[in-house]
């Protein structure tokens, strides 16, 4: 016999189920029940940076589109600076008018997700190396047994991407390109858009963090 | 800082054939692990007032001209990471069906009724102990469409978020007692019966209000913290 080691062990995880909305984006479940709810649109007049939407769909196994899946993100501001007390980088501020997390749901008739946001900065990753503009993705829905964790990147950051220590990681180099989102600029603001593939052909690269 | 290794024995895989509309939704391509970066350890962070005074009282957050129907029942616990440490002021955020087991949701066509004052939402901030706690009435259990005759056990849905992006987890509170929770197809994709067990939470008579309300204990755990010894410090850690 050894001493125990006595951790505890992660809950394990649940399906968020068809009516994810009613705790999470409850006026998409068709009520308003707080003062304040958290949403997809992350920047106000105030924040610094380039304002960009990010859109897309969340694609199953035989093509069809979720149109019950939840998403969150999480980025850095337009300096490359995460708004928590870890993120210690000599680059830039902290910009006290984002907090760099959305939430939104796909739409019950489009089924298209969409952010308003402001593009993020390069961050430092490991051993210092310097990651490409990026932008954290998870996704749960019924069906999912456990989020799914991604990375959004841009496709005007060429030079960036090619030189980023995760993008690198990806042994088949064509499944690198299901993290990138090509951008449109017809609009007023810049559309960046990324579907995610849950499976099957161009199945989106997700990671075990 | 990093996080330890999700263990994924204790974990759900994507693809359960059980849970049948796991199938078409679950990825077939391995995960690409990650190490830790800022990207995985740091996360939002959001503060008490955000919140309002009622956004952890399901009994009076949409009660219109009474209170809801249904088993008065308070819900309590700690969030704590594997090293047993608490995991203070992070959100917690949780949803659930009525005490006939109907969701106030478009899109849940269940033939028993809403409830007129009851929403089923609510969402509480940690303390500085990890601590949480919300009242509520005890949910009712509902059929869905997996099996033609499956029917979900009691539940209540958990959203938390911890201090890093990587700890993020959903995840359900089953009652004890509950003789639906063995037949359940979305109960049983967690591999491991101990896992299992530690999303029924106990009834708590301490933690009950005499003649007003009977408490469950439910304790979640997130991934716990891995300080980098004997590694040169990486900028950012």
């Amino acid at each position: 016999m050894v001493q125990p080691l006595e951790y505890l062990k992660e809950t394990a995880s649940q399906t968020a189920g068809p009516y994810v909305h009613i705790g999470l984006i409850p006026k998409q479940a068709g009520f308003d029940i707080f003062e304040n709810n958290f949403t997809n649109i992350m920047a106000d007049e105030n924040t610094r940076g380039e304002r960009i939407i990010i859109e897309g769909r969340v694609i199953d196994g035989t093509g069809t589109p979720l149109r019950d899946a939840l998403l969150e993100i999480w980025q850095a501001n337009a300096d490359g600076r995460y708004n928590h007390e870890l993120d210690r980088q000599n680059r830039g501020e902290i910009d006290a008018n984002f907090r760099g997390w959305g939430r939104t749901g796909t739409d019950f008739d489009t089924a298209v997700y969409r952010f308003e946001t402001i593009k993020p900065g390069v961050v430092t990753g490991r051993n210092g190396r310097d990651m490409a503009p990026h932008v954290n993705f998870w996704i749960v829905a019924r069906g999912i047994n456990i989020g799914l964790n991604t990375r959004m990147y841009f496709g005007d950051e060429q030079i960036a991407n090619a030189a980023d220590p995760v993008l690198n990681l990806i042994e088949q180099t064509e499944r690198r390109k299901t993290l990138i989102a090509t951008r449109d600029d017809s609009g007023a603001v810049p559309v960046y858009r990324f579907d995610i593939v849950l499976q099957g052909e161009n199945e989106t690269v997700f990671f075990d963090i | 800082m990093e996080f330890y290794q999700r263990d994924r024995t204790l974990q759900p895989a994507g693809y359960t054939p059980i849970y049948k509309t796991s199938v078409a939704r679950s990825p077939r391509q391995a995960m690409l692990s990650l190490q830790g970066s800022l990207s995985e350890t740091t996360g939002p962070v959001f503060g008490q007032h955000e919140l309002g005074p009622l956004d952890n009282d399901l009994i009076r957050n949409y009660a219109k001209d009474g209170d809801p129907i249904g088993e008065r029942i308070i819900v309590h616990g700690r969030v704590l990471d594997e090293n047993n440490r608490p995991v203070p002021h992070t959100l917690v955020e949780f949803w659930q069906a009525n005490a006939g087991g109907r969701y106030r949701h478009k899109k849940d066509t269940y033939l028993a009724p809403i409830d007129p004052n009851f929403g089923g939402c609510g969402r509480a901030l940690t303390d500085e102990n990890g601590y949480y706690f919300f009242r509520t009435i005890k949910p009712g259990p509902y059929p869905w469409r997996n099996y033609v005759n499956s029917w979900r056990p009691a539940h209540i849905h958990f959203s938390v978020f911890g201090s890093g992006f990587a700890q993020r987890l959903i995840t359900q509170m089953y009652f004890e007692g509950d003789p639906l929770i063995k037949e359940c197809p979305i109960v049983h994709v967690i591999p491991d019966e101990d896992a299992i067990n530690r999303l029924i939470a106990p009834i708590d008579l301490n933690g009950s209000i005499p003649l007003d309300t009977i408490a469950y204990k439910f304790d979640i755990v997130l991934r716990g913290r891995r300080s980098t010894l004997f590694e040169n410090r990486l900028e950012g850690n």
